[in-house]
C-alpha cells in the first residue's frame, strides 16, 4: 500500500469517526454465470473508506452483472461479497432480506443509469427525496420537507420545482433527481451504473462536477461502471478494466489511462475520439 | 328454504372460511388467502362479505345489513333478502339487536356491543395496492414491516393539498403491525375500530379474510406534525340535528340547494323516535 493511500484511508477514518481503517468492502472471487454462459469470473479487490472504484469495458463485458453481484440485487455462484457493518466484515448474502433492505435504504445507494428505473414517477419530486427517510422511520413532515429542500438545492434543483412530477423534469434534472434521492440518508457506499448514460455532454459535465463534490464533500465511497473514460478520469481513484467477464487490468486511473499494458485496455484508450 | 344448505354455502365451505377467520382473529390485520366461492351476486357487490357472513351464522342470529350506512338501499336489502331466504334467519334495522351486522363502508353510529359482529365488504383488502402493483413484492413488503411508501402516499396528501387528503379506506396500523384497509368507511369511523365488537373483513374477488379482535389497538397513521383527523361534514343533521354522526349531503333542487343528514338511517330514525328534530325535519 501506498503512502498516499494510507493517508487518505486515515483522513476518511478520522472524518466519518470509523475505527483504524480496514477495506469498506472487500469481494472474493465472485463469479457469476447465465446458464451456460460467463456474466463475471473470479473478481477480487478491495474498496477503501473514501475510495472512488471505476470499472470500465465494452457492453456485455460483465461490467453490470459484476454491480448486480455486488449490491447484492443478483447471487453469485460463486465468491462472497463482505461489507463492514457494526461488528466488522459481513457477508452480505449471509444477512436476511428485511437487513439487506435496512441496507439498501441507509448505507448503501443504487443510481440507475435511467432515471425511470430509481425514482418514482407517480410522486413528487419532494416524495422521491423523503422516500428513504420515511421508509427508515421518518415521520415528521416539516422535516422531511425541510430535507428535501435542501437536498433539491444541492443538486441544483429549484425550490419551487418540489411538488413537480419527476416526469415534468428533463433527463438531466431527473438523474440528478435520482442522486438527490439516494444520498440523502448520508450513505457510505454508492453505486452507480453508467449514471451519465444518455444525457449530453453539458449536461454531463454539470452532473460530473455535481457528482465530484459531493463524493469530496460526503467522504463517498463509490463503485462507478460506466463506458466513458472521460468519466473515470474526472471521478476515480482506481480503475478496473473488465473484458469477457474477466478483469484484464486494474490499478490507479492515471497509471491505467495513461499507460496501458493489456491490449485490450490499449484499444480501449485508443477508441477514444479526440473533439 | 329447504332448497338450500343453510346460508346457501355448503357445510365444508363453510369451515374454510371459518379457518380463515379464526387465523384473521389470531394475526389482526393480516390478510388470509381463502378459496372464494361463485356467489349469486357480481363481484363489488359484496361477494366476500356475504360469504363470511355465511359462515359466522348461526339459526338463532339477528342479521342486519347497511350500504352507506343505509338500511334501505339496493345491495343492503338484496343482502338481507337474500339471507332471509336461504338462512331463515330473522332480520333487523336496528343496530342494538343485530347480533351479525353486515356493512359497506360505514360504521354504524349506535356502540357496538361485545356480543355482536360487524362484517365489512371489502374491494381491494391491500393497502399498498395503488402504490405498489406487485403483489409478490406487497406481501414481502408486509412480511419485513417495510410501510415507509404508506407514508410517501401521507407526504404527497399534504404536499398536494396541505393537509392528508385521504378521506375513506384510511390506511391504520393493527396491534402495532400489520397495516390494513379497513375498507372504503370513512375516516370518521376509523376511530370506531377499536370496538368491543369482532369485526371481519371479507374481500371476495381478492379472495383475503382478515380481522379484528375485540379491543384491537388501531392507529391511523399520520405524521407528528399533521395528526390524524377524523373529520366531518360541520353541520348538524337536518332531520334530526346529530352534530355527532357522519353526514350525507344532499342536493335536493337544480338551484344549489343541500341538506346535510345522517347517513345511518337507523340512527337518524331512532333519535327522530325520541324527539329530537332538525332544521327540515316535517312536523
Amino acid at each position: 500500500m501506498s503512502d498516499g493511500k494510507s493517508l487518505q484511508g486515515f483522513s476518511q477514518g478520522l472524518s466519518k469517526g470509523l475505527g483504524p481503517g480496514g477495506p469498506l468492502l472487500s469481494v472474493e472471487g465472485v463469479t457469476k454465470h447465465y446458464g451456460a454462459r460467463l456474466g463475471c469470473a473470479d473478481v477480487s479487490f478491495d474498496l477503501w473508506p473514501g475510495e472512488v472504484m471505476g470499472i470500465v469495458g465494452e457492453s456485455g463485458s460483465g461490467k453490470s452483472t459484476l454491480l448486480g453481484c455486488l449490491s447484492g440485487q443478483l447471487a453469485p455462484d460463486a465468491g462472497r461479497v463482505l461489507y463492514e457493518m457494526k461488528d466488522g466484515l459481513t457477508d452480505t448474502a449471509a444477512l436476511g432480506e428485511g437487513a439487506r433492505r435496512r441496507l439498501m435504504r441507509t448505507d448503501w445507494a443504487f443510481v440507475h443509469q435511467n432515471p425511470r428505473d430509481g425514482l418514482r414517477m407517480g410522486v413528487s419530486a419532494g416524495g422521491n427525496v423523503g422516500e428513504r427517510l420515511m421508509g427508515t422511520g421518518a415521520q415528521h413532515y416539516g422535516r422531511i420537507r425541510g430535507a428535501a429542500l435542501d437536498w433539491l438545492g444541492r443538486v441544483e434543483i429549484a425550490a419551487d420545482r418540489i411538488d413537480d412530477r419527476p416526469s415534468a423534469f428533463s433527463g438531466g434534472m431527473q438523474q440528478r433527481l435520482q442522486i438527490a434521492r439516494t444520498l440523502v440518508t448520508g450513505p457510505r457506499l454508492v453505486f452507480m451504473d453508467e449514471p451519465t448514460g444518455g444525457l449530453d455532454v453539458s449536461v454531463q459535465a454539470r452532473l460530473l462536477d455535481l457528482l465530484r463534490g459531493l463524493v469530496r464533500e460526503m467522504g463517498l465511497s463509490v463503485i462507478i461502471v460506466t463506458h466513458d473514460l472521460a468519466v473515470v478520469r474526472l471521478l476515480a481513484d482506481r480503475l478496473m478494466v473488465m473484458q469477457g467477464g474477466h478483469v484484464v487490468e486494474q490499478g490507479l486511473t492515471d497509471q491505467v489511462l495513461d499507460d496501458p499494458q493489456h491490449a485490450y485496455t490499449q484499444l480501449l484508450v485508443a477508441s477514444v475520439l479526440q473533439a | 328454504m329447504s332448497d338450500y344448505n343453510f346460508a346457501y354455502l355448503d357445510e365444508p365451505t363453510k369451515r374454510m372460511i371459518r379457518r380463515a377467520i379464526l387465523k384473521g382473529l389470531a394475526i389482526p390485520g393480516y390478510q388470509v388467502p381463502f378459496a372464494s366461492r361463485e356467489m349469486p351476486m357480481p363481484y363489488g357487490w359484496g361477494t366476500g362479505g356475504v360469504q363470511v357472513t355465511a359462515a359466522t351464522l348461526t339459526p338463532d342470529d339477528t342479521l342486519k345489513v347497511i350500504d352507506q350506512g343505509a338500511d334501505d338501499t339496493t345491495n343492503a336489502v338484496s343482502i338481507r333478502r337474500f339471507f332471509q331466504r336461504v338462512a331463515g334467519v330473522a332480520t333487523t334495522e336496528r343496530t342494538a339487536e343485530a347480533s351479525v351486522i353486515q356493512t359497506r363502508h360505514r360504521v354504524p353510529e349506535t356502540p357496538l356491543t361485545g356480543d355482536q359482529i360487524l362484517v365489512y365488504q371489502v374491494p381491494i383488502p391491500e393497502p399498498l395496492r395503488f402504490l405498489e402493483p406487485s403483489e409478490v413484492e406487497t406481501r414481502k413488503m408486509h412480511a419485513l414491516e417495510d410501510y415507509g411508501l404508506m407514508h410517501v402516499k401521507l407526504y404527497e396528501d399534504i404536499a398536494r393539498h396541505g393537509e392528508i387528503a385521504t378521506s375513506y379506506a384510511y390506511p391504520a396500523r393493527a396491534a402495532g403491525r400489520y397495516v390494513m384497509d379497513p375498507s372504503p368507511i370513512p375516516k370518521f369511523d376509523n376511530p370506531k375500530l377499536e370496538s368491543p365488537a369482532i369485526q371481519l373483513f371479507g374481500a371476495g374477488r381478492e379472495q383475503r379474510i382478515y380481522a379484528l379482535p375485540p379491543w384491537t389497538r388501531v392507529e391511523s397513521l399520520d405524521f407528528e406534525d399533521h395528526p390524524f383527523d377524523p373529520s366531518k361534514a360541520e353541520h348538524p343533521c337536518a332531520l334530526c340535528g346529530a352534530r355527532e354522526s357522519y353526514l350525507d349531503e344532499v342536493i335536493v333542487d337544480d338551484a344549489g340547494g343541500r341538506m346535510f343528514v345522517c347517513s345511518d338511517t337507523d340512527y337518524c330514525a331512532g333519535r327522530r323516535a325520541a324527539g329530537h328534530r332538525g332544521t327540515e325535519a316535517a312536523a
